[in-house]
């Protein structure tokens, strides 16, 4: 039987799930881990995404087989980090959360587009949550919370 | 405290949704809880004349009309839809069955292996089979058009909206033998339970119904969940446990309500001294296969037949239209969208027929305090509209910008609408059908639970009352607690839906914390009620559809400005601008939220977002091929919030919800009409559209 070792949230983790299998389901059914949500299940709305290698996916078209001997960090334990506490406090501020169900996706694409660019302009910010779709709050809350992460946090980047 | 109620906290459910432990309904999973997938109809009209099940393994059933105990209907306002398909299909896609087992690959596999054969009929399509016909009044009616210098007539059309909130629809049922309880995403906890009660035929203590928290709703969660919660509770009934039903994106796009497409005729009669004399107005609603709400929100459609304005003299008539399609039903804003639109463009199109000056047209017949409204009623409360166009056109530099753009060919324009909402139920429905219940429990250690059936679905209602609460009675919000509601704990408060949550509920909230503020006794149980009483003033006839449609209306201003590409005929957006009038807002930034996500909305139904129906099948099935609008898609958007307090809401505080969204559709149709110089006659307003005025409009 196949097994499919990688890092989930800072510990390796072997799994014999078969490795066609979604590694949505599979880290919402096998781990447990419901942070990440699916939202369409075909890699359109960002609802789903994690952080493999430091670069954002969508977990709903990510075969498990692809994130063998990768790293994979999904919203539970990134908001926990330093810079997972950070965008959640601009988000609080500005108001970026209604019904709260992109969110996870959304401060997960915050951190991949920080990551590669500490200080993105607005038309940036915008293009980097373009993959992630939200339905209520017009994007706008978002990316001022982000704006205001690049102004002020931008050492943390 | 003596803070101003509207300067904004942080709220409540923001640190469990930011760090991914809110618990949707997808991501509860009671043990031994079994999946269930629906078998659809695959005709658009006929009957079943014979099925074939396959033998189930263990464990496996399927499940359909013949295990319904109660009547196979799904109960609400108009009860026509049935839970299961018995015989008779109405549209494609309309749900026969549940295959229901422990194995979703095993239910997928066992749902290939039934075969059910139809006897088809002819499908209708077009707006000839009218199910629901209303008309009113205003003034002389039609008489005017006798002695009209000049009629003016237009026909404007909308098409389907659909809500894509992010989170699809899901529902679970939980099985004891004296109980069966239902959780699920949705935003009317006692619509769920009346249904329920209905198709299991069982008493009001042998079902609860309780909200999960809701990933965005938009009036999709609204009557829609009542019919997969009626069907997954006789699948709990029969297996006696727990059944989980989650919809994927395209079976949510494809069979769930969307926006009522319509069709509005208004024609106007003019006088020689290009005055409106009157309006004949009819509005066609596609209502689907099934009528459900649809009478209600053709009432609310047909009653802002004149927008802002006052008009004297009114014929207005309206039809809801039975087609073999799936169902339409309630979306933010309910009817008027689709009739604001049109009231819009059409007093815009009268000025350029007429070559009046539109702005001063408008101005002309914008309603003011203590104006007769449609249904001949009153607009009794200040109404501040000058001063908001004022303000919109100062930040917009309206003025200037509409004046250049119509006199050069630039590609760019500007348009601005006006409009109002009436908040509540319409006529007499608080006062009737609702009769909502409040109720404040102070527990033996001073924590005061608001007991209400009101659901946050993202609009932040959670963290509003506990502020409410907190504010009245003066204590801090950590003391004040608010769950998401469950029917065996919270009285009937009524539907989290039209604009009512915060005037209505929150009003009799305040009213509840007065009361307990009198009664609290230190360290001992207190129990208080509100209970829903009309303003003696408010009268209704729902006969006639005369006398004041609205306790209160709530009122707005958008303008937005667009480029149009000269050869692909793309349209950008350049600016927004928003001025509301909400009474009060109980937290600035969550009014600034709804305003931003709600005008989204609203653009993007006037110029983006296209579903059709082809044979009676939705061709826009995925978030690929129905674009909603992305962070690239939008601009930052200027909103201004003008206190103007109503007497009878709580600190003042209106309707919000749906206001937002309905003047974003004539507000770009507008622009785009500023840009092109064309009549824009239907939304949305999409590339193709453009170059077909271009060519031959």
């Amino acid at each position: 039987m196949v097994e499919v070792r990688f890092e989930l949230n800072g510990e390796t983790v072997i799994t014999k799930d078969d490795p066609t299998k979604r590694l949505l389901d599979v880290i919402r059914t096998s781990f447990g881990l419901t942070g990440p949500k699916e939202g369409c299940g075909e890699g359109e709305c960002g609802g789903c995404a994690v952080l493999i290698d430091h670069k954002i996916m969508n977990a709903c078209i990510t075969p498990l087989g692809n994130v063998h001997g990768k790293s994979v960090v999904t919203i539970e334990a990134f908001a926990k980090t330093q810079r997972g506490q950070t965008i959640r406090k601009a988000f609080e501020t500005h108001g970026a959360v209604q019904c709260g169900i992109c969110t996870p996706g959304m401060v997960i694409a915050t951190e991949s587009l920080l990551h590669a660019n500490p200080h993105p302009t607005e038309a940036e910010i915008r293009e980097g949550l373009s993959g992630n779709l939200c339905r209520c709050t017009g994007y706008n809350m978002i990316v001022k919370a982000i704006l205001s992460l690049v102004e002020k946090e931008g050492s943390l980047w | 405290m003596v803070l101003d109620i509207s300067k904004s906290i942080n709220k409540v459910d923001n640190f469990e949704k930011i760090t991914g432990t809110a618990k949707y309904i997808d991501d509860i999973k009671p043990e031994g809880c079994l999946y269930a997938k629906t078998l659809r109809a695959t005709i658009s009209r006929g009957r079943i004349v014979s099925r074939k099940y396959p033998d189930m393994p263990e464990g496996y059933a399927i499940v359909d009309y013949q295990d319904i105990s109660g009547q196979n209907i799904v109960k609400i306002i108009f009860d026509d839809m049935p839970v299961f398909v018995e015989e008779t299909v109405n549209y494609f896609g309309e749900p026969i069955l549940l295959v229901v087992g422990e194995d979703k690959a095993t239910i997928m596999s066992l749902m290939h292996q039934i075969s059910i054969q139809y006897e088809t009929e002819e499908p209708v399509y077009d707006y000839v089979d009218s199910k629901i016909h209303k008309s009113y009044i205003k003034g002389q009616g039609e008489a005017v058009f006798d002695k009209a210098y000049k009629i003016i007539e237009h026909t404007y059309e909308t098409g389907y909206q659909e809500h894509v909130y992010i989170e699809p629809q899901g529902v679970i049922a939980l099985y004891e033998p004296d109980k069966i309880s239902l959780i699920g995403s949705i935003q009317c906890p006692y619509y769920v339970k009346n249904a329920l009660m209905s198709v299991l035929d069982c008493n009001e203590d042998e079902v609860r119904v309780e909200q999960a928290t809701t990933g965005g709703a938009f009036g999709g969660k609204e009557e829609f969940p009542s019919l997969i919660a009626c069907q997954v509770v006789v699948a709990a009934k029969k297996m006696k446990k727990p059944i989980k039903l989650i919809y994927g994106r395209e079976e949510d796009m494809a069979y769930t309500t969307k926006r009522h497409p319509a069709k509005i005729k208004i024609e106007a009669a003019i006088s020689k001294e290009h005055e409106i004399l009157g309006l004949r107005t009819h509005v066609g609603l596609d209502g689907g296969a099934y009528i459900g709400l649809s009478g209600v929100v053709l009432l609310r459609a047909m009653i802002a037949a004149t927008g802002a304005y006052t008009i004297d003299n009114l014929c207005v008539s309206g039809d809801v239209y039975i087609t073999n399609t799936v169902p339409t039903g309630a979306f933010r804003g309910f009817g008027a969208p689709q009739m604001i639109f049109a009231v819009e463009m059409m007093i815009h199109h009268i000025a350029k027929e007429l070559k009046e000056d539109a702005y001063k047209l408008r101005m002309k017949y914008l309603a003011k305090t203590g104006d007769v409204t449609s249904t001949s009623g009153h607009f009794i409360e200040p109404i501040i509209m000058e001063n908001m166009i004022q303000k919109a056109m100062l930040m917009s530099d309206y003025e200037a910008k509409i004046k250049k753009y119509s006199h050069d060919n630039m590609n760019k324009g500007i348009g601005m609408s006006w409009f109002l909402h009436g908040c509540g139920f319409t006529g007499s429905g608080e006062q009737v059908h609702i009769k909502a219940i409040v109720r404040l429990k102070k527990d033996e250690s001073n924590r005061v639970h608001i007991l209400v059936a009101s659901t946050d679905m993202g609009q932040g209602i959670k963290t509003t009352f506990r502020k409410l609460v907190a504010h009245k009675l003066n204590i801090p919000m950590e003391q004040v607690i608010f769950e998401n509601p469950d029917t065996d704990k919270v009285p009937d408060s009524g539907p989290t839906v039209a604009s009512r949550t915060m005037m209505i509920v929150g009003g009799l909230l305040a009213k509840a914390a007065d009361q307990l503020k009198q009664q609290w006794k230190d360290q001992e149980e207190v129990m208080v009620e509100e209970r829903y009483k009309q303003p003696e003033h408010i009268r209704w006839d729902d006969e006639t559809l005369q006398g004041d449609a609205y306790p209160a209306y709530s009122w707005g201003i958008n303008v937005v400005e667009v480029e149009v590409d000269p050869v692909t005929f793309e349209v950008t957006l350049l600016g927004v601008w928003s001025v509301y009038d909400v009474g009060k807002a109980i937290d600035e930034q969550v009014i600034l939220g709804q305003a931003d996500g709600g005008l989204l909305q609203g653009i993007s139904y006037g110029m983006l977002e296209v579903m059709k129906n082809k044979d009676g099948r939705i061709q826009q099935k995925t978030v690929t091929d129905y674009i909603i609008p992305t962070a690239k898609d939008t601009v930052f958007m200027e909103t201004e919030l003008m206190d103007n307090p109503y007497a009878l809401g709580p600190y003042g505080a209106k309707g919000a919800g749906e206001l937002t969204l309905i003047g974003g559709a004539p507000a770009v149709a507008l622009a785009i009409e500023n840009a092109i110089g064309k009549h824009v006659t239907q939304i949305p307003v999409v590339p193709e559209y453009i170059m077909e005025l271009m060519k031959n409009g």
